[in-house]
């Protein structure tokens, strides 16, 4: 067991599935020489060398079409967004080519793109984006958003083991303020299955990514006030975990569904539908939706602060459903 | 920078094929015409085809010459007036129609129409109809191919106006960079759509944007079959011997509408009678009927050969069962086969 | 303190015709110098944690972003990238402005809602970018496009990087404006380095200037470190616009002094390459001109004008950190019209 931040979890992960596959490898700017903006490669060009760590030109639409190219003849690539904002560069790419492969003609694209999302760091509009939306509508495509470090090491592997186009999205607000103790052994965590990381009776927070941590926090708060609260963290946006997200709607019969992305079209309301649809019965009040409200993500830090959920907003929002 | 290989003689090319390897690609050319014309001419006006239809006529040399030098394991993209290079690839005939009727056994299970078919055990990728996205993909294929330290070669093939793409420049870009081996030919037949080459691009040839990559450039006579052949085989050899990629611009003419459906009215009818005159196939037959290679009997017989072979492939096609209405969500992803 | 020229030292030569005033040589200057300063108070801010967001430099490139804009008349549009600060303070933006926008204060252009120089008034022609690169490229061909519509004596100015070719949206770009004849003027800055990519890994070309011909495009390479080379060439490269010869690239030769942004120490850029191109210091070598062609009478007079600079800076960063911070209710101010 070790200690390791969620930044180094992504790194071995993927380090961990270089050393056994040599078929994977990485491509994406800055990635070699410099380790990644972030760091998230460092180390990799010295251990595995120039064909397995690729420095590429700014080129999000080859970097992205390059790796479905490789991967159609046996190659395993981890294309890097040096930041998820610039994955609008490589749209194409992703939903008409690697998406839709498999379906038209039985070709597998086992490809993973992963970048930094979200917000938090004075990032301003293209340094902060939750692009999960864009992409949950394409199917072909899976979409994992880890909160903690253990889910980002065992998600790493599953999408770069994954036989389909896998678009990882880690939160750079997590990178060096999460870390937890990793086992030594090989560990896989599966897409497609949420996990409860607090178990209560009386509602229920279904969320992912940063926002996992501030339902923590109001989940606390709201302890103090008698009022228990469940924290169901997805991990996987698609495919979702509709069985878990179902049973924590039955159990505790009120909902908040809280993420990151801005509200209109988040995948928030893919998840209130399902439950709306299934589990309508079990409802003791109307299902809410926390979410950042309909604008870019703002740059400066009062605008910023508003902007993202914040744990007194969910435990007021919490207060006032418990209370219905 | 840009040379230029017109036609004429054989004494002006490398590589010049044997006699068994013209009639093969007069073959093919003969049949991509006999498929098309069926389809476009005959097939789609009488309702028997579903969807849309697009056709290489007037362009089949540019597919054959190159497809030629194709070896088993090179992985080829092709665009969609490139039917003889499914052709060669092994693909038949039978299926393709399949594809084109939407039947469960056309290359792509009804999924897709048309052009849009591929099948990795052919090794060719299935391309898109978002143009010049197949440039990046084969430049990862070729990218594999060095990782891996193989003698496999990646062939992409685009029209010109593909060339307008911002996918098209960066996957040659980073091709470049890394001398992949991977070979970009040029359709260039002078309209995209409706769109003349003028309104496509600021330069004469295409293949003047190569010196932008730091790689060889070629424009070729794309309707000469002997210098198709002959540049094909060069670019290839180049990219298989470690030599990186090259853009090879075959110039030839669209003989048809963008589609079917498309009557192809903004283009000057006198350009159609030019170029008719040029036809690939016409001039083929001429050359090798006057140097002995073939004779008029053997010619018709030829041409009997695949009338017959696009008869057999309708009349199967047309037997072959409409995927079940179950099937429309498997596969969406990895289910185990 | 001016120290004069040795023999071997990087000097200004100055174009054959240039036509440029007393009081434009000292403007050339002012703002350069202008723009280094500021770029140093603004590293100073960023270290006291008052500049919030990356901070990017243009240390080695003020020639570039100065001699350009000055070329640009009334009713020209600019678009700025991130290491063109001295652009937009030629076109008429305040110290104030720039460190209340990288403070994140209230009375920023954008009033916080973005970051560095991500800001524009569209009635003064200037364009915003995004922090995707290239992407401005099509946009200033669509603003050249209006002026080609409106027979508009008037010209679009934008900016691209040695890494910002590689994209989409460079290609689409200048493709467009070359098809269209597009009054468009791109200044390529080959500053080397993109991030910690060299050149030689963004491109297999030296000379990036090449890449004009692909457009159509006339295109010439420019000591970027000049600042009287760089406006005679968008002087030029205006009047071509204007004659309506279609776009221009200019390539600038010129380095990349600091890293990418503040927290990029750039360890990868060998130290020698470094230290050759701080010899070419664009303004310590526009001083020395200054001084040895008797623009000015003494070295005194350019001291004066960094003094009045460092005043006004004073003055500015007062203004910008004195001011508030956005009041949160104004985050969804401005989403729709």
């Amino acid at each position: 067991m070790a200690v390791t931040t969620y930044i180094d979890a992504i790194r071995e992960g993927i380090w961990e599935e270089m050393e056994k596959d040599e078929s994977v490898f990485i491509l994406g700017e800055d990635v070699g020489i410099y380790g990644g903006a972030f760091k998230v490669t460092k180390g990799m060009l010295d251990k595995f060398g120039p064909m397995r760590v690729i420095d590429t030109p700014i080129s999000e639409s080859a970097i992205v079409g390059a790796a479905i190219g490789a991967a159609l003849v046996g190659m395993r690539p981890v294309a890097e967004m040096q930041f998820i904002d610039f994955i609008s560069c490589a749209f194409d790419q992703i939903v008409n080519f690697a998406a839709k492969c498999r379906y038209r003609w039985g070709a597998g694209v086992p490809i993973v793109v992963r970048g930094p999302s979200g917000g938090g760091v004075h990032g301003g509009p293209f340094h902060s984006q939750n692009p999960e939306a864009y992409f949950f509508n394409v199917p072909g495509l899976k979409i994992v958003c880890p909160s903690t470090a253990y889910d980002a090491k065992g998600l790493i592997k599953a999408a770069i083991r994954d036989p389909d186009p896998v678009l990882y999205f880690e939160h750079k607000y997590l990178y060096r303020r999460i870390k937890e103790d990793l086992p030594a052994e090989d560990f896989v965590v599966p897409i497609g299955k949420a996990i409860l990381r607090r178990e209560g009776e009386d509602l229920s927070i279904i969320t992912y990514g940063a926002m996992v941590y501030k339902a923590l926090e109001a989940a606390e708060a709201l302890a103090q006030m008698g009022i228990d609260v469940e924290v169901l963290d997805l991990r996987s946006i698609l495919p979702l975990d509709e069985e878990a997200i179902l049973t924590t709607a039955k159990k505790t019969s009120k909902v908040i569904v809280l993420h990151e992305a801005t509200l209109t079209g988040g995948p928030g309301g893919e998840v209130v539908a399902r439950i709306a649809e299934k589990a309508f019965e079990y409802l003791d009040g109307p299902i809410v939706r926390i979410a950042p409200p309909d604008t870019p993500v703002p740059y400066s830090p009062p605008l910023e602060e508003a902007f993202l959920p914040q744990t007194k907003d969910i435990v007021e929002k919490a207060k006032k459903l418990a209370a219905y | 920078m840009v040379e230029r290989n017109t036609m004429t003689k054989n004494a002006r090319y490398v590589h010049v094929p044997d006699d068994e390897t013209k009639i093969r690609m007069l073959h093919f050319m003969k049949l991509v015409r006999e498929i098309e014309d069926r389809i476009e001419k005959k097939l789609y006006r009488q309702g028997r085809i579903v969807g849309g239809v697009y056709v290489g006529r007037g362009q089949e040399a540019i597919s054959v010459g190159t497809a030629i030098h194709m070896e088993k394991d090179d992985v080829v993209a092709p665009s969609h007036r490139d039917m003889g290079v499914f052709l060669m690839r092994g693909v038949t005939p039978r299926r393709i129609i399949a594809q084109y009727m939407g039947r469960r056994t056309g290359l792509t299970r009804g999924r897709d129409g048309n052009m849009h078919m591929g099948d990795m055990n052919y090794n060719v990728i299935a391309f898109v109809s978002h143009l010049g996205d197949n440039v990046p993909v084969a430049a990862g294929v070729a990218l594999a191919f060095k990782q891996r330290g193989q003698k496999q070669v990646a062939l992409c093939y685009n029209g010109e106006g593909a060339t307008s793409r911002g996918d098209w420049h960066e996957g040659i870009n980073f091709a470049s960079i890394h001398k992949l081996p991977v070979t970009f030919f040029i359709n260039n037949n002078a309209y995209a759509y409706s769109t003349p080459i003028e309104l496509q691009m600021a330069v004469k040839d295409v293949a003047v944007r190569a010196a932008g990559y730091g790689i060889p450039g070629e424009v070729v006579d794309g309707n000469d079959i002997l210098a198709v052949y002959d540049s094909g085989k060069r670019a290839i050899d180049l990219a298989r011997s470690g030599g990186g990629p090259s853009i090879v611009e075959y110039k030839t003419f669209r003989m048809t509408g963008h589609s079917a459906h498309d009557d192809a009215g903004y283009v000057p009818p006198e350009l159609f009678d030019e170029w008719k005159r040029k036809d690939p196939i016409t001039r083929f037959e001429k050359a090798l009927l006057e140097e002995g290679a073939l004779t008029q009997a053997r010619l018709d017989e030829m041409q009997r050969e695949c009338a017959l072979i696009v008869d057999d492939a309708v009349e199967w096609a047309e037997q072959q069962p409409y995927p079940a209405a179950e099937e429309v969500t498997k596969d969406v992803y990895y289910e185990g086969t | 303190m001016v120290k004069p020229s040795t023999s071997d030292q990087y000097t200004i030569a100055v174009p054959e015709g240039l036509e440029l005033d007393r009081t434009g040589r000292l403007e050339l200057y002012y703002f350069m110098a202008l723009n280094r300063k500021l770029e140093e108070r603004l590293g100073l801010l960023y270290r006291q944690n008052k500049v919030v967001g990356g901070l990017y430099s243009s240390l080695g490139q003020e020639a570039c972003s100065v001699g350009t804009a000055y070329a640009l008349e009334r009713g020209d549009f600019l678009g700025p990238m991130i290491r063109n600060l001295g652009s937009l303070l030629v076109r008429g933006v305040r110290p104030t402005d720039v460190m209340a926008q990288y403070c994140a204060r209230a009375i920023g252009p954008t009033r916080g809602k973005d970051l560095n120089v991500h800001f524009g008034w569209v009635e003064r022609g200037l364009i915003a970018p995004i922090s995707v690169v290239g992407a401005l490229i099509p946009v200033m061909a669509g603003i050249a496009l209006e002026m080609k519509m409106h027979s508009k004596k008037q010209v679009a100015l934008t900016y691209i990087g040695d890494g910002g070719m590689s994209t989409t949206d460079f290609h689409e770009g200048m493709n467009f404006a070359g098809v269209h004849k597009l009054p468009l003027i791109l200044i390529v800055e080959n500053n080397l380095w993109a991030y910690s990519t060299h050149v030689s890994k963004q491109a297999n070309v030296v000379d990036l200037a090449v890449r004009a011909e692909s457009y159509g495009c006339y295109g010439e390479i420019v000591d970027g470190n000049n600042v009287l080379a760089m406006l005679d060439a968008t002087r030029r490269a205006r009047a071509r616009c204007l004659a309506g010869e279609g776009p221009v690239m200019l390539e600038a030769k010129t380095f990349r002094r600091k890293g990418h942004a503040e927290h990029d120490d750039a360890g990868y850029v060998p130290s020698e390459q470094r230290a050759e191109w701080e010899k070419k210091d664009p303004i310590d070598a526009y001083r020395r001109f200054l001084v040895e062609r008797r623009v000015v009478d003494s070295a005194q007079e350019i001291d004066e004008i960094d003094a009045k600079i460092v005043a006004i800076l004073e003055s500015a960063a007062n203004e910008a950190l004195s001011a508030p911070f956005p009041d949160p209710s104004i985050v969804t101010e401005n989403v729709y019209g």
